[in-house]
């Protein structure tokens, strides 16, 4: 796998998210992504920034092009220093919120995107990234 | 710096020359697919990579950072050729007549030491070996890139958008549907939903072999987006069989419309949009227009 | 602060969406459109998103609050004109604004509304609705 654009954004407060949605679709758009897949990218990245500002009072997210077998995709990790999430698996699941919401956050985004990385520890953070790839596949 | 490297680096130009009349040599090239300029300047490239790597005097693991580039080169390489059509033996022949060029140059190099000339060339060979190997791998993923394709090409054509009335779409599909072939099939209804600006889409599934939960799965999620765009969505060609599996699967289409046929879709359609569809009378329309 | 505007239309609000919403943009349109049902008694709101390029779960909330308010308010709710991509990622992300009317334009989502409403209009014969008797043969 080669790294071939990398760049950072902090997230801290609310008005970040849209200007970082545009980063990525920037990004997205770049490699040729089609409209369906960098909507896709792109609520995924939406809901994980979210989920960022709302448990881990913000955090940052890195955006890379990558490249591997000849494929070219956009990978983005969302690390944060927040409290961490309990049961990570539980988190996975349709329907679970702790913030009294739909729940489908973490397991939409894992539905969107092509590939889909969670790790997490109680009082030091979380880190999720995710691959979207040019063809959606 | 290694001094495997600096035996090679010293005869680049000679490596280069052996390798590309290895590779011109070689009857089954087919030049028709590749100008012997771009060639060269491909291999220069590859051979540029190949050497820095070498110097880092990491000769034992191709898949760490050090090759990096070596490999994304040669990705690049497979992937292309594969897509060109040539064949698995000419990509192949690609790098094993590089490890030829190699091992003649240190041999001629390391004459007078044995010992040396095979430490080296055993770590070159393991190299190269690896390398090929990958041209290998990546050559097949390219062909079934292409593949990949195909079947795209194949999904797109076997699922075209009919315009049956003024406001109503109907989409046959035939065959099996899968996750990739629900994507194209999503995109091209809710684009032609918008397209013609029509409210009904009949989805018919009478070509379709079996209904098992994952292909309902896919049936409802089209309805669902479909339903958001504002457009309402009738599958049809539900025969006996498809009905049982689906009561038995327990599978809920309760939420949507469904209809036997297409004519009966049709006629929910035209009812749905207020339209009227009778036979008419010529005799009278002739006394009428008297 | 910013404002989205809101249009009386007869009986009915329109607000088109323009942009991608900033969230407390999205929050403020939601106060602003209650607030309106209940000054001018309107019987239905039309939500025309059709330049919205991304609806991420938090913009689906806002969407589904504004049509359950409505909605004991007396007045139905339709969002009009979703993009294609925004429909199939909604779908995946698990998010299918149940509650909500959907129609492909604004004329068109006026007529839902004048038969929802059962307002006949007088050019058109309205059984839009009444639906035949799902007659699955
Ligand atoms: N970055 C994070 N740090 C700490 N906890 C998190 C983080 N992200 C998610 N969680 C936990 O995982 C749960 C599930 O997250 P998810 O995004 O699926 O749902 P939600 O945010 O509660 O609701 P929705 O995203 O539908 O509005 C959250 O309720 C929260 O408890
Ligand atoms: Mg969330």
């Amino acid at each position: 796998m080669i790294v071939m654009t990398k760049d950072t954004m902090q997230i801290v407060r609310e008005q970040d998210v849209v200007p970082f949605r545009n980063r990525v679709r920037e990004y997205a758009a770049k490699i040729g992504m089609s409209l369906v897949n960098q909507t896709k990218l792109i609520t995924a990245a939406s809901e994980l920034v979210r989920n960022m500002l709302k448990y881990a009072n913000g955090g940052k997210v890195l955006i890379e092009i990558i490249s591997k077998n000849a494929q070219t995709g956009v990978r983005l990790t969302f690390i944060d220093e927040g409290p961490g999430i309990a049961n990570v698996q539980q988190a996975m699941q349709d329907g679970f919120s702790t913030g009294k919401s739909l729940g489908l956050g973490l397991p939409g985004t894992k539905r969107l995107v092509n590939e889909f990385d969670i790790k997490s520890t109680l009082g030091e953070g979380t880190t999720v990234t995710v691959i979207h790839w040019k063809n959606g596949r | 710096m290694s001094t495997t490297a600096q035996h090679l680096q010293k005869h680049r130009q000679r490596i280069i020359e052996t390798w590309m009349k290895n590779q011109l040599t070689d009857a089954a090239l087919r030049d028709d697919l590749m100008s012997n300029d771009e060639l060269r300047s491909q291999s220069d490239e590859l051979l540029t990579a190949l050497l820095r790597a070498f110097n880092s005097g990491n000769f034992d693991d191709v898949y760490s950072s050090d090759y990096d580039q070596v490999i994304e080169i040669l990705n690049d390489i497979s992937i292309t050729r594969a897509r060109q059509g040539f064949s698995p033996r000419e990509t192949g022949q690609y790098v094993i007549s590089l490890k030829k060029a190699v091992n003649e140059v240190l041999e001629e190099e390391l004459k007078d030491d044995p010992g040396a000339l095979y430490q080296e060339t055993r770590k070159t060979d393991s190299v190269l070996d690896s390398l090929s190997m990958i041209t290998f791998e990546t050559f097949i993923k390219g062909r079934e890139e292409v593949i990949f394709r195909q079947t795209d090409e194949i999904n797109e054509i076997s699922t075209p958008v009919i315009r049956v009335w003024d406001g109503i779409l109907a989409l046959p599909i035939i065959g099996t549907l899968d996750s990739a072939r629900t994507q194209i099939v999503m995109e091209n209804l809710l684009q032609e939903i918008v397209n013609t600006g029509s409210s009904i889409a009949i989805l018919d599934i009478s070509g379709v072999p079996a209904v098992d939960s994952l292909v309902a799965q896919h049936l409802i999620k089209t309805v669902s987006a479909t339903r958001l765009m504002g457009a309402e969505c009738i599958i049809s060609g539900i025969r006996a069989e498809i009905a049982q599996t689906i009561v038995h699967l327990g599978i809920d289409l309760s939420n949507i419309k469904t209809k036997a046929t297409l004519a009966s879709a049709l006629q929910l359609a035209f009812s749905m949009t207020n339209v009227e569809v009778r036979k008419i009378n010529r005799n009278a329309g002739f006394k009428l227009m008297k | 602060m910013d404002r989205i505007p809101i249009l009386k239309m007869g009986p009915f609000l329109l607000v088109t969406i323009q942009v991608d919403l900033y969230d407390r943009l999205a929050l403020t349109l939601e106060n602003d459109l209650i607030s309106m049902v209940s000054q001018t008694g309107a019987k239905g709101v039309l939500i025309d998103i059709s330049a919205v390029t991304i609806v991420d779960s938090f913009m689906g909330r806002i969407l589904g609050n504004i049509a359950s308010m409505s909605r004991i308010m007396d007045a139905e709710t339709v969002v009009v004109g979703m993009q294609p991509a925004v429909a199939i990622t909604l779908v995946e992300l698990g998010l299918t604004l149940q509650g909500v009317y959907t129609a492909l334009d604004v004329e068109k989502g006026m007529d839902l509304l004048y038969n929802k409403i059962g307002i006949i209009d007088v050019l058109e014969e309205d059984d839009q609705e009444e639906e035949p008797d799902d007659c699955n043969d």
